[in-house]
């Protein structure tokens, strides 16, 4: 059946466009888009297919599907946590069309088998894209690559040893110079662990008075830099995860200026707490790169603004109650942020932060395009998927409303001012908000 | 006119605690600290009252002193020392204080190598929570026997002068005190190797220095705190000999301290490493002191939670 959505604010950063118009969906492609659109199964009163579903979209953005590019789904391993379908049905939630799970599954998804059956269990739950990221080194261990080529011809559309920085700089290298053969992005997350083992929180005037073991903002800033130098030597498309500190913020400001190919993501909670929210030992707080200071937090802010950092991505990172239901050390880290990351995002275009142009292009254009993949946009002939938001739709997050198998959020019993109220995927309704 | 209530409330910290209510729990000290001084040192205020000692790392000090500040006020003490490689067992945190909570208990004394878990445990069990030491964070009612020593010896605490000198990174003693003297208007002074010196710690309104010979002059009390290389896991100092020379308070150090200076300790003393044995037993020391003034803090402290009469 084909969709006309009407009335809505179409925004999509990859054409430029930014105005009222319908979309008409066919096929599960994008069909046309248009001013007032009559699309013939409606006017022709003897045209054998059905009527259209009309989707009313007035007071709306409608944009292309929303894409996260750093989550956690915990399958295969720890599906007690997450399971690939609960995990896309949160993504559905939240308004995104296509995630990109990390590879940190057990096991590892370091060969082409694991990235094989995370595709095929997400193909049979449908819904929300599942596009995997391969790890760098075998076991996440940092120590040989890992099968690369074959992940890659499984359908890796990313490299990265998330959650486990690669230590070894030599090796680093090697995996950026692999990365770039195939045109696979290396995804970074920043961390000298000599710096940070033993910290479970920002290293700070809070961290002190709460008697717990601080990261220091260095640990991530040395590691950054590092990877800039080994991207500019090798010509890799080097991506740095959850930026957290204002001096990362401006390493790859200041990388990007030189030329080098580097690209950012941000995640909402990283905009939106500081290091202040884990007074009260609440777990839920407990993530890592850390909470920051107020400093940081509008160092990230302005790096949005200005184009520094590219994408927002949630790190959306399942755990089960029992596990954070411990003291603050032995927590594990990590949040869940499929179903909040809009809302949040919404909340720098309420304060006049971003433009929800710009907020669009951070969820779409910009990490398809560092993905490599075909998402993004609703030019004609594209894959019909649509998200379709709410910038006033005002709600509070529950945990017995989240999708997500696991419930840890800090934002819970928070208002929240803006929301997906649809979602499309391939022309299909996944997700829809009453 | 005192509205202050301390019944039902727990004790997590000095963080949360007024400069009254600390008043409040030092002024109700005396007559508790009377019956220890009795032949039958026993008093019947907490009878049917059970007290849970649930400690989760070793202690002989701040266990037995608890212990007996019960006894004394004849409630029930129960001792559970649960090494943290039962918690390997599987039985939750929540669990072990929900199921004592199960039995009745009337008020739950913990300590625990992690910081915040006397906070966590709060928050699931509706009686008293006193914290008797949580990892590197706070311990409450050390500083408020210290606070009562002090007071006992000079009539007021406002205005004077205290150097805390060792560990300040890894010490809960030092965190309560810092705070429970600044909430009385009292100046603190750190004093460590830079490596002891958490970032940020000056925001607690604090002095910090490295330089122990100076800074030893313009105390009224010097509190020496030993080094807790349990909490580290790294080395924060060259040797033990490097750090003696620098921060052992000798006999030699404590002539340059103002006369009448008291030195104090929480303990367990490593003599000789901070603290010169002539100087623990000396004339200043009050650290004996502060072990007898902890039985009836506690005994306060126990009283006014459980709003024994």
């Amino acid at each position: 059946m084909d969709i006309l959505i009407r009335g809505g604010r179409v925004i999509d950063p990859a054409q430029g466009i930014d105005r009222h118009l319908d979309v008409w969906i066919a096929d599960g492609k994008i069909m046309a888009l248009g001013p007032d659109m009559r699309i013939p199964s409606q006017h022709a009163p003897d045209d054998p297919r059905p009527a259209p579903h009309l989707i009313e979209a007035q007071g709306c953005v409608v944009a292309p599907g929303f894409l996260d590019m750093h989550v956690h789904l915990r399958e295969p391993g720890f599906e007690y946590k997450e399971t690939i379908a609960t995990g896309l049905a949160a993504a559905a939630a939240g308004g995104f069309t296509a995630v990109a799970a990390m590879a940190n599954t057990k096991p590892v998804n370091d060969t082409p088998a694991v990235t094989e059956f995370m595709l095929r269990r997400a193909a049979a739950v449908g819904g929300t894209r599942l596009l995997p990221i391969g790890a760098v080194s075998v076991g996440l261990a940092g120590e040989e690559l890992a099968e690369i080529g074959g992940m890659h011809k499984a359908g890796i559309v990313g490299l990265s040893d998330d959650g486990m920085p690669v230590m070894n700089p030599r090796l680093m290298r090697r995996a950026m110079e692999y990365g770039r053969m195939l045109e696979l992005p290396v995804l970074s997350h920043c961390e000298d662990h000599r710096l940070s083992s033993g910290g479970v929180m920002h290293e700070g005037d809070v961290s002190t008075a709460l008697g717990l073991i601080g990261v220091p903002a260095v640990a991530e800033n040395v590691m950054v830099y590092r990877d800039i130098q080994l991207a500019e030597l090798t010509g890799a498309h080097l991506h740095i995860q959850h930026v957290s500190t204002a001096e990362a913020v401006d390493l790859v400001r200041r990388a990007k200026e030189q030329g080098i190919t580097v690209t950012a993501e941000a995640c909402p909670h990283h905009f939106t707490l500081t290091h202040e929210a884990v007074q009260g030992y609440d777990t839920n707080t407990k993530v890592n790169p850390p909470l920051r200071t107020a400093a940081d937090v509008e160092a990230i802010k302005a790096g949005l603004q200005d184009g520094t950092l590219d994408v927002i991505a949630s790190d959306h990172a399942p755990h089960h109650v029992s596990e954070k239901d411990q003291d603050y050390a032995a927590a594990p880290a990590g949040m869940i942020g499929l179903e909040t990351s809009v809302g949040l995002a919404l909340r720098l275009y309420h304060e006049g932060i971003l433009s929800l142009s710009q907020i669009v292009a951070k969820y779409t254009v910009y990490p398809a395009s560092i993905l490599g993949v075909p998402h993004g946009t609703l030019r004609v002939g594209s894959n019909a998927d649509v998200t379709i938001l709410d910038p006033d739709y005002t709600y509070e997050v529950e945990a017995t409303t989240l999708r997500s198998r696991s419930k840890n959020s800090p934002f819970l019993g928070w208002r929240l001012r803006g929301a997906a109220v649809a979602t499309l995927v391939s022309g299909e309704v996944i997700f829809e908000r009453l | 006119m005192s509205t202050i209530d301390l019944r039902g409330r727990d004790l997590l910290g000095i963080e949360s605690l007024t400069a009254d209510e600390i008043h409040y729990i030092l002024d109700a000290v005396p007559p508790f600290k009377e019956i220890s001084k009795r032949d039958i040192k026993k008093v019947p205020t907490l009878r049917g009252k059970t007290i849970i000692n649930l400690f989760f790392e070793p202690s002989t000090r701040t266990r037995t002193s608890f212990e007996i500040a019960g006894k004394r006020l004849s409630a029930d003490v129960i001792n559970i020392s649960v090494a943290t490689s039962s918690v390997s067992k599987g039985e939750s945190l929540r669990d072990t204080a929900e199921n004592l909570q199960a039995m009745q208990a009337d008020v739950l004394v913990v300590r625990h190598s992690a910081a915040g878990v006397p906070h966590l445990l709060a928050r699931y069990l509706p009686s008293p929570v006193i914290n008797a030491g949580d990892g590197a964070h706070e311990h409450p009612t050390q500083a408020l026997l210290d606070l009562y020593t002090l007071q006992e010896k000079w009539g007021t605490l406002t205005g004077h002068t205290v150097l805390i000198v060792g560990d300040i990174a890894a010490s809960r003693v030092a965190r309560s005190n810092m705070l429970a003297m600044r909430k009385l208007g009292m100046q603190v002074c750190v004093c460590g190797p830079r490596t002891m010196l958490p970032i940020g710690i000056e925001q607690m309104g604090v002095e910090c220095t490295s330089d122990f010979d100076t800074a030893i002059q313009g105390a009224d009390a010097v509190m020496m705190l030993r080094i807790q290389r349990e909490r580290h896991g790294e080395v924060l100092f060259p040797s033990l000999q490097e750090y003696s020379e620098r921060y052992c308070l000798t006999s030699e150090r404590l002539r340059r301290a103002k006369s009448g200076v008291l030195v104090m300790h929480p303990g367990p003393m490593n003599r000789g490493v901070e603290i010169a044995p002539e100087v623990a037993d000396g004339l200043e020391s009050v650290i004996l002191t502060q072990v007898t003034n902890g039985v009836a803090v506690r005994m306060a402290l126990l009283y006014l939670l459980l709003g024994g009469s």
